[in-house]
């Protein structure tokens, strides 16, 4: 096992101070119906130079708690409690003023729809001068649209001199996407957060995305978090893996440990419920039954309990009463798990492998 | 650009003949003979048939509506005699007619009437413009505050009051029982500037207010819609402040449909302003138009208030499309 | 709905097992009215009734499945031949005269087998989706033809149209917007059965009914609103809603994208079971690449409006011949690579895709392919039939790495080698833009036609 160097929320075997260390998050949202439990007792950090994947289906609080990382909820519907520290500045309760001197700044946030998250009628390179200025008051107009420049032309936008004066719109998907992250790097943050940053885009495009975020990243040394729900972008893209399901994690490791020897039900699930170009041909596509819960009202054990197909392999049911805690897996070295399963591996390697890759199963 | 330009004016040049031809086939096909009042009033005399027949030949009533509406453009277009019982009248061209009731050039009384419409219009506009979008604004950044809601049913209390009856109540209040606007109605602009301004002052501020929650509630609904966009979170994501992501994100996209609901409204207004006119005795082509209705009615006149409302309203279309088009970059005309 | 994890899994190639497979029946069908029920259109006599502790319900889409196979000698059930779409491109002067065309379709040639499902894979832009949208006659074509039992669906009026709606329908991709907010699922399924009147109007709810139950909704929910469904769920009542008619032929357009990951697999199985109880046959348009191979044996690679590759799952995904479908298939990102850390080597494309207003001379693919030569800007590459089901377009066809550095087309097409007239030369007659596969084919070894 080589999982030592990224064990979560252990950086002590690293010696580098993480980055971005939160700390029981907690996010709730009051409702008309009821509190919206989005974000629940959530911990984890990351290095500079490193990338943490979050993946998780919509409501499993995956963008929730990044949001909450630049203070992008509203104050008056959001309470949040726990900490956030980014490069050691507590953010949880801190200024409006000070938070906006931190945002896209320190920490930089890229989004999914590129189209939609561009300013429709303004022209790019004004919506990223206007980045550079806000936190460099003393750069001229001048110097902030030569600096928008250097930055398309950094990731890879053709004739940046004149592309910088077109409007969002007269940009292919893949250029769009590229002229957010332009943006989201402008200010050189150490933090960048990637929420589902190649999602719209097809499939060459995306590899061409990739392919920047982890030039860049290998350049300006960032924190990623890169949060996804396609396991095969952070199979590539992570060093260490969060599964986040209704609001907390439910398993955390180094990617190579969760890709291949998880032991939560929900991570088997979305594991096999995925096919793949290369996998054997007979491969069955196994779903996870059922619906993700309420956030309004969450159950008391645990939340995967309703949809889990190995529940009763849990001695006096268990896992419909008690909430499983975040607890070391059975291989250690920072594998943390939420289950009650006692023999999770074994089932893994006996029940789900055959599924997921026949072939594989065969060969141990 | 310019050929979605020539397109759209002559598609417009259509909607306005159609439109004016519509109202004159209307009312010179109706129940009412406009040669009735003018038979009745000449010389004394009893109105005899032959008489009426007469005059209604002389007037060119005995033609088809198609032929009478051709003579009607033509004069717009070369001027025309028009004869009106035992009198005929020289009307230049651009010849509107010769209204029945005064016995004036439409033509000129129109030029009177429709500076004080005008003013009333843009006075009017911006007093609802500057509140209800300020309002609005403001509402949609603190909404769901105790303000947001009291805007939110302040605006309806407001708005269920029926126009006429805000116009009333102001004039007698505000002009005859007081004396805050002693001096309300249109003086011509030509002779004291300053005196058309405090007269019409009241009913522009009538007006803009009455119309101000309308607006209001559209400007914050726009608002609303429009910071929950992404690119709203990209902007406060980028760091910017509170009233940057507001007025500058914010609004600027809001914008867009607000200006194009101005526009139509503004069309409108331009058209006439009734209940406006007519309260503050303002001699403009609204109530200049009311009155043609009621009998006797005045064929000339209505068709020239209907056709200046439709212009005003085809061409502040136009200018939306081409405001559009210029606040938004998506859209390109073509 | 909670599954129990023992149910049977389905066997496809065992139809005794897959009789026993999930019901809809709730007695309807038994009723002497004569009127079609959904058991007629499986090709079987007899259909067992449900036992009473068969949660058949639960069981469609819930377990796992393989992926569907290919069945060799399925006749055609929709050819289509040639099939081309423009939209006219106006100036912007006072007259708009057309001053172009956007070639979104050109010349796309295929066939569905009955009860199979064809794939059609490609970038957006590439015509897919407009190429499902002809096959439903949401837009009429600018010519080919559309074979479906004798009728061509390209020429028919939209009257004559109306009975055949029934036989082909449409899932599409947003559960969100693709149902009506104000209709209840009741409306929504049934409005279909209403106008074109399959079953007398008494006997609309039930049948809505059994249709939720088919798709594994509630029965009992028929009066809700889509806003009380999840998005998967809303993707089951339009499956219900496209299932209604009983049709032949479903054309899929990207029916699970907008689903989560979880909840795709359940929709995909979900398909797959329809299809093998109903006998269904899918044109399935997804930029899904391994969704795609799950689900279909057969798979039409599109770029640019036109097939540049066709076959079957083995042909495309183990044996690809086209650069621009190995370089689609690299581009996915691989769970598996986990195993090895970082990412690996790929096919880089670069650039976008061109314009469909003035798509590149000869091969559409050129501008962006690795391998291009002289002779691809000149000549357009015949789909070439190099395997019993395997037509590929290119003049330089082979597996990744080993693509030949002499167009092996110029032969065929009367050229010489960098696509100059050659005056030896004329075009081959085995060449061809015929739906479907031949008995003799192109053989890239020996350069040669011949039978395998």
């Amino acid at each position: 096992m080589t999982t030592t160097a990224n064990a979560p929320a252990s950086s002590s075997t690293s010696g580098n101070e993480p980055y971005l260390v939160v700390d029981d998050l907690t996010v709730k949202f009051p409702t008309a119906d009821g509190l919206v439990h989005a974000v629940s007792n959530l911990s984890y950090s990351v290095e500079l130079g490193k990338t943490l994947g979050i993946v998780g289906e919509s409501g499993s609080g995956k963008s929730v708690s990044s949001m909450a990382v630049l203070g992008l909820h509203d104050t008056r519907s959001a309470r949040i409690t726990g900490s956030i520290k980014v490069g050691g500045q507590e953010v949880v309760g801190l200024s409006e003023g000070k938070m906006r001197e931190m945002r896209g700044n320190k920490a930089a946030m890229i989004f999914q729809d590129a189209l939609a998250a561009l300013h429709p009628f303004f022209r790019v390179g004004a919506q990223l001068a206007e980045a550079y200025l806000v936190h460099h008051p003393d750069a001229s107009k001048k110097q902030a649209r030569a600096r928008a420049v250097e930055m398309l032309d950094r990731v890879g936008i053709p004739e940046p001199h004149s592309r910088v004066d077109d409007y969002p719109h007269q940009f292919s998907g893949g250029m769009r996407q590229r002229v957010m992250i332009a943006m989201g790097l402008i200010n050189d943050p150490s933090l960048l957060i990637a929420d589902e940053p190649t999602t719209a885009l097809d499939v060459t495009v995306q590899a061409q995305i990739l392919d920047l975020l982890q030039d860049l990243q290998r350049e300006f040394n960032s924190a990623i978090v890169m949060i996804t729900h396609d396991l095969g972008v952070i199979a590539e893209m992570a060093d260490d893996v969060m599964v986040m399901y209704s609001g907390r994690a439910v398993e955390y490791g180094t990617v190579r440990t969760i890709m291949t020897k998880p032991e939560m039900p929900y991570t088997w699930g979305l594991l096999s419920s995925i096919p793949d170009v290369s996998s054997d041909v007979n491969t069955k596509m196994v779903p996870i039954p059922g619906t993700p819960p309420s956030l309004l009202t969450p159950p008391p054990g645990c939340a995967f309990e309703p949809r889990c197909t190995h529940r009763d392999k849990v001695a006096g049911g268990l896992c419909g009463t008690a909430l499983p805690e975040l607890r070391p897996a059975s291989d250690g070295h920072g594998h943390l798990k939420r289950c009650h399963l006692t023999d999770a591996d074994s089932i893994f390697q006996t029940e789900v492998l055959p599924d997921v890759a026949p072939a594989t199963s065969e060969e141990n | 650009m310019f050929g979605f330009v020539v397109r759209r004016l002559l598609s417009s040049l259509l909607v306005i003949l159609l439109a004016s031809f519509a109202v004159f086939a209307l009312f010179y096909l109706g129940p009412n003979n406009p040669a009735q009042p003018v038979c009745d009033s000449a010389g004394g005399s009893r109105c005899t048939p032959e008489r009426l027949e007469a005059i209604e030949k002389s007037m060119g009533l005995d033609k088809p509506v198609v032929v009478a509406y051709g003579t009607f453009m033509k004069g717009i277009v070369a001027g025309r005699e028009v004869t009106i019982g035992a009198a005929t009248y020289d009307c230049d061209a651009p010849c509107l007619g010769i209204a029945y009731g005064s016995r004036g050039e439409v033509t000129e009384e129109l030029k009177g009437r429709i500076v004080p419409t005008i003013l009333i219009a843009v006075g009017g506009s911006i007093v609802y413009l500057v509140i209800g979008v300020t309002v609005g604004i403001m509402a949609a950044a603190r909404r769901g505050s105790l303000g947001d809601r009291l805007l939110v049913s302040g605006s309806l209390i407001v708005s269920s009051i029926p126009y006429y009856l805000i116009c009333l109540l102001a004039w007698l209040y505000l002009t005859l029982k007081t004396d805050i606007f002693p001096e309300t109605g249109y003086f011509p602009i030509t002779e004291d500037p300053l005196k058309t301004f405090s007269g019409l002052l009241l009913p522009c501020l009538v007006l803009g207010i009455a119309s101000s929650p309308v607006y209001a509630r559209y400007t914050r609904g726009q608002m609303v819609e429009t910071l929950g966009d992404d690119y709203i979170r990209t902007a406060r994501a980028k760091g910017l402040g509170g009233r940057t992501v507001l007025l500058k994100h914010g609004l600027r996209a809001a914008m867009v449909p607000i200006v194009t609901i101005f526009g139509l409204d503004f069309g409108i207004l331009l058209a006439g302003t009734v209940f406006t006119e007519k309260i503050f005795g303002i001699d403009g082509i609204g109530r200049w138009g009311l009155d043609a209705i009621s009998a006797p009615q005045d064929l000339p006149v209505l068709t020239a208030t209907v056709l200046v409302g439709a212009i005003f309203i085809v061409i502040s279309n136009l200018i939306v499309d081409l405001v559009y088009g210029a606040l938004d970059p998506r859209v390109r005309l073509g | 709905m909670s599954h129990s994890a023992n149910e049977d899994e389905h066997y496809p190639d065992d139809p005794e097992k897959a009789r026993h497979q999930p019901t809809y029946t709730k007695g309807t069908q038994s009723e002497p009215t004569g009127e079609p029920s959904l058991a007629s259109m499986t090709q079987e006599p007899h259909r067992e009734q449900p036992t009473a502790d068969d949660d058949s319900v639960s069981s469609l889409g819930g377990d796992a499945h393989t992926p569907n196979v290919l069945d060799p000698d399925a006749p055609a059930v929709l050819t289509v031949e040639n099939l081309r779409m423009y939209f006219p491109v106006k100036s912007s002067g006072v007259i708009r005269r057309r001053i172009g065309d956007v070639q979104a379709v050109d010349g796309v040639s295929f066939e569905v087998p009955q009860g199979g499902s064809l794939g059609l894979v490609g970038e957006s832009g590439c015509g897919k989706s407009t190429t499902g949208r002809l096959i439903t006659r949401l837009y009429d074509p600018t010519s080919g033809s559309i074979h479906f039992g004798d009728q061509d669906l390209a020429t028919l009026s939209s009257r004559e149209m109306k009975p055949l709606r029934r036989e082909v329908q449409m899932i599409f991709q947003d559960p969100y917007s693709s149902l009506n907010p104000r209709h209840t699922v009741g409306k929504i399924v049934g409005t279909p059965l209403a106008v074109h009147k399959v079953v007398p109007k008494n006997k609309i709810i039930p049948r809505v009914q059994e249709l939720l139950e088919v798709v594994g909704l509630n029965p009992e929910h028929y009066n809700r609103y889509p806003n009380e469904f999840s998005g998967g769920q809303r993707q089951r009542i339009g499956i219900a809603r496209a299932l209604a008619l009983q049709p032949k032929v479903m054309v899929a357009d990207e029916p699970v994208s907008a689903l989560d990951v979880s909840i795709q697999a359940q929709v995909i199985n979900l398909l797959q079971d329809i299809q093998r109880e109903f006998d269904v046959a899918f044109l399935f348009i997804a930029h899904d690449l391994a969704v795609v191979r799950h689900f279909c044996p057969e798979v039409a690679v599109m770029y640019l409006g036109k097939i540049v590759e066709i076959g079957d799952r083995d042909s495309i995904y183990s044996g690809s011949r086209h650069p621009y479908t190995q370089a689609l298939l690299s581009a996915v990102p691989d769970v598996k690579q986990a195993t090895v850390g970082g990412r690996r080597e790929r096919i880089r494309l670069e650039g976008d895709v061109p314009s469909p207003i003035n798509p590149p001379s000869g091969c559409r693919f050129r501008t962006r392919c690795p391998i291009a030569q002289e002779i691809c800007a000149k000549h357009e590459p015949p789909l070439l039939q190099i395997g019993k089901r395997h037509k590929v377009a290119c003049h330089f066809p082979g597996r990744l790495g080993q693509h030949p550095t002499e167009p092996l087309t110029s032969r065929l097409l009367g050229v010489d080698d960098q696509g100059n007239p050659d005056p030896g030369g004329s075009p081959s007659a085995e060449l061809n833009d015929k739906p479907g596969y031949d008995d003799t084919w192109f053989d890239l070894d020996s350069r040669t036609f011949g039978r395998a």
